[in-house]
């Protein structure tokens, strides 16, 4: 092959090939190893930075989120929060309804929670407040939801800003709210409300304060996995999704889904606000979301709106949260490492995606 | 000349995948010839095309241009080696003119001067017979004219071998004609064109040798003038094909659509059907004919109940002899007073089925509001998929496959299928075959002319008018959005059919 070229001599070095399939085995191997690479990465920034032993901080990060009885619990209990609000945004961003608004819809929940249990704490037997926490939760965040959704159906808004301007607009109500719910007074937050009483707390079942939290989350992911996946409603959710035109032409009415379906998004959002609220920090200020309303969006997409693999992600999402904590005391880092780490895991595992995808064809030896 | 090759492909081979696009092909084009590569859709026209002009680079095998070894890395490396390819769908940017759409991305001087531009590509398109004024801009230009200007612009380049993908498929026959008079004077002049097409009738017509591709397979290339239609098919297919459409005379023809003046507008508020009227009977199949975007897609969505109508209405006769107006109502309300009306819609994984989704739930689309149940029913429309899956032969790994990973010939059987499977008293077709091997084509032909002789009301928007001749009992043509004249398919011609989509004449059969 010594012809004179034209132009260039060389075919490129690299070149992407789409696969057509995959087998399970391999996907997983690939994903196995991108964790693998992700450790090492993250232990050589941990050297670079703070000169510590990368296993003894690994170790440390493990030990935080699970190296107790009260730890694990804590995981869990924030596991089910996050797994909540993911679960809550599944119908919405199947229907490629972009609701970035559950932190507003959690917030609004969460006030709503909260005002039942100060004004009716000691007015009702526990159970039945319970229940109306539920439902008035649910529908502050089904309200917050379906604003939107209505504004979207009739005028065609941009859901995403729409939702996300609401989310500032739910703070504001919040801080509005606390002026009224000091305790004590002049300190600016609500306090832990019904201290003594416990009024509209989560009862302590099989002598765990957590129990009910996981009971409630895993029906709710239960009951969303079977309406998405076997109903006529769910059904048209995924076709609504898909292309109105179709939804259209097998007469679907895009509308009233679109608002019907923001309204469930909206409420189960409600409803995870209740459960932070009554169910673990017992208070409200405005950072009771504390962004899980946007970290829910990474666990619902990475799980591909799968509720199953959204339990493995939560999980692993906030496992790495809480063992930060015990990372930043321990070794006297600040939280930041911990969210470094996670993020090159992250890194790794979204980037991973692109090798099950594709396939790299480097040019063959022998060829100049 | 006669010894010269412009460029010759050996061994080339692309995989996507598992599948091969392009396997072992050879190929050569020699100067100042046209060839038309000729194959099936599916059969790697296009991805070989576009290997030589730099979109994708080949797994193995090489290419020679003008007798020397190259590496076509990117479409700059294209370019530079003469060739210029005009794809079917344009890259022009409608708000500049002809002029400046032509030099874009062209190397120049700090300051244009855009008379001298000008002035090259009048003595351009008058050296090969082009009609083009350069300062035109592009919004205001149809379809052909935006064509000329693809291919001006890589003449201007100066490109002397020029790959054209389905140039026709767009253009009215008199806009073909002039296309390949262009061609023929750029042949003189010494340039290679390759044509990329399906049509026959015009390989035989324009081309010095056709080269045939079928499934990826290079098959062979043939001098035109011993070529006919049935061997090309042959090449194509691999096989005999019967290219006959049995037309019977319509029996007992009823009223069953009747438009008076319907009237729509688009989103920008232009109207795009103005005062439209025409009756479909029962047991006919109504051709529509024109120019595509000229209300087609509307004409039949208005009577889907799928498109907003300004003024006109539209009655349902039904074979029971109730009239209904349908046209204030949605798809919904239509169906739901129990008329069967069944639309195969021109975009068939972006309204008729959803891409995404396996066979089953796309048999759904029109069943699944069945029942009082909360739960979807999910047995009959599997039942429904399998059996479409084996009347239609279906290629498909299963009824659990997403259609979007079928070929476009599977994915049309099986939205015919799920249609025609609900017995419809009315059934719409647009572009039935777009995008279909011969066989898959010719299947389709069959079930329509089934449904007519059922007594179904078929209406089939179509745009290969040697097939609508031969297929429907009349022919309404559209231009522009009106209705340009209803003829019987049986007498009028296709020039005839040119010239109303047109309106180059004030002829109407009515």
């Amino acid at each position: 092959m010594s012809k004179e070229n034209v132009i260039s001599k060389k075919e490129p070095f690299a070149r992407m090939v789409k696969r057509d399939h995959i087998s399970v085995g391999k996907a997983w191997a690939i994903r196995l190893i991108a964790v693998a690479l992700s450790l090492v990465v993250a232990a050589l920034v941990i050297v670079a930075i703070t000169k510590q032993n990368p296993i003894e901080v690994y170790l440390g990060i493990i030990d935080g989120a699970v190296g107790s009885n009260r730890r694990i619990w804590v995981t869990i209990r924030e596991m089910m929060v996050l797994l909540c609000i993911a679960i809550g945004l599944t119908p919405a961003f199947k229907m490629k309804f972009w609701n970035i608004g559950a932190e507003g819809q959690i917030l609004m929940g969460g006030t709503a929670a909260a005002a039942m249990m100060i004004y009716f704490g000691e007015k009702m037997p526990n159970w039945l407040l319970l229940v109306v926490i539920f439902v008035v939760s649910g529908l502050a965040g089904l309200i917050w939801g379906v604003i939107p959704a209505i504004f979207k159906a009739y005028f065609n808004t941009n859901e995403t800003l729409f939702t996300l301007m609401l989310n500032y607009v739910a703070m504001q109500i919040v801080t509005f709210c606390i002026v009224f719910w000091e305790n004590p007074s002049g300190s600016n937050t609500v306090g832990i409300i019904n201290a003594a009483t416990k009024g509209g707390w989560f009862p302590t079942i099989f002598g765990n304060a957590y129990t009910l939290n996981v009971i409630i989350v895993l029906i709710i992911t239960l009951v969303v996995y079977i309406y998405m996946k076997y109903s006529k409603q769910g059904y048209e959710i995924s076709v609504v999704g898909e292309s109105q035109n179709t939804a259209r032409y097998a007469g679907i009415d895009v509308k009233k889904v679109i608002i019907r379906t923001m309204m469930i998004s909206g409420a189960i959002c409600g409803i995870a606000g209740a459960v932070i609220v009554s169910g673990a920090s017992h208070t409200i200020s405005t950072s009771t979301a504390g962004g899980r309303g946007f970290t829910a969006i990474i666990v619902a997409w990475m799980s591909k709106f799968n509720p199953l693999a959204m339990i493995l992600v939560s999980g692993f999402l906030v496992f790495m949260q809480q063992g930060s904590i015990q990372v930043a005391s321990q070794f006297g880092l600040n939280e930041n490492a911990s969210d470094i780490i996670t993020g090159i895991l992250l890194f790794f595992l979204i980037g991973c995606e692109f090798f099950i995808n594709y396939k790299l064809e480097f040019r063959k030896k022998g060829e100049k | 000349m006669e010894t010269g090759n412009a460029i010759e492909l050996k061994g080339v081979t692309k995989r996507f995948g598992d599948v091969i696009a392009n396997d072992n092909v050879n190929l050569t084009v020699r100067k100042g010839e046209i060839l038309s590569i000729l194959g099936e859709n599916g059969s790697g026209k296009t991805t070989l095309m576009n290997m030589l002009s730099g979109i994708y680079f080949p797994d193995e095998g090489e290419v020679y241009v003008d007798g020397k070894e190259v590496t076509i890395r990117s479409p700059k490396d294209s370019f530079a080696l003469g060739i210029g390819m005009i794809h079917q769908h344009f890259k022009l940017i409608n708000i500049l003119t002809a002029a400046e759409n032509i030099i874009l991305g062209l190397p120049g001087k700090e300051k244009l001067n855009m008379k001298q531009v000008e002035k090259e590509i009048r003595e351009l398109t008058e050296q090969y017979g082009f009609d083009l004024n350069p300062s035109q801009k592009i919004y205001d230009m149809s379809v052909s004219q935006k064509q000329t200007v693809e291919i001006v612009k890589v003449l201007y380049r100066g490109a002397d071998i020029l790959i054209l993908d389905e140039p026709t498929a767009v253009l009215t026959p008199q806009e073909t004609e002039k296309l390949f008079a262009v061609l023929r004077n750029m042949r003189k002049a010494g340039k290679s064109i390759i044509i990329i097409t399906h049509k026959l009738n015009e390989v035989l017509e324009l081309s010095d040798r056709v080269a045939v591709l079928r499934k990826g397979k290079y098959i062979d290339t043939v001098e035109t003038a011993k070529a006919t239609v049935e061997s090309l098919t042959e090449m194509m297919v691999g096989e005999k094909v019967k290219l006959d459409i049995n037309r019977t005379e319509p029996v007992g023809a009823e009223k069953r659509i009747e438009m008076r003046g319907i009237t729509c507008k688009n989103k920008e508020g232009l109207k795009v059907l103005t005062e439209a009227s025409f009756t479909a009977y029962s047991g006919e199949i109504l051709g529509v004919a024109g120019i595509s975007g000229s209300g087609q897609k509307e004409l039949l969505e208005s009577v889907a109940g799928l498109q907003p109508i300004e003024s006109g209405e539209i009655l349902y006769f039904s074979p029971e002899g109730t009239t209904e107006k349908i046209s204030e109502m949605k798809a919904e309300d239509i169906k739901n007073l129990g008329i069967t009306l069944s639309f195969v819609p021109e975009d068939r994984l972006g309204m008729g089925l959803v891409g995404s989704m396996d066979l089953t739930d796309n048999m759904m689309i029109r069943s699944y509001k069945e029942g009082r149940h909360f739960f979807a029913d999910r047995k009959s429309p599997k039942k429904l998929a399998e059996d479409i899956v084996e009347k239609l032969d279906v290629v498909t790994p299963g009824v659990d496959t997403p259609v979007s990973r079928l070929s476009g010939g599977n994915v049309q059987k099986i939205l015919v299928g799920r249609e025609i499977a609900s017995n419809p008293t009315v059934l719409m077709v647009a572009y039935p075959v777009r995008g279909l091997d011969i066989n898959s084509s010719y299947t389709i032909y069959n079930l329509l002319n089934d449904q007519k002789k059922k007594g179904v009301a078929v209406i089939c928007v179509g745009e290969d008018l040697d097939v609508l001749l031969e297929l429907c009992d009349k022919i309404l043509v559209l231009n522009s959005g009106k209705v340009a004249g209803i003829v019987d398919a049986r007498t009028t011609t296709k020039e005839k059919l040119g010239l109303m989509m047109t309106g180059l004449t004030e002829d109407k059969n009515e």
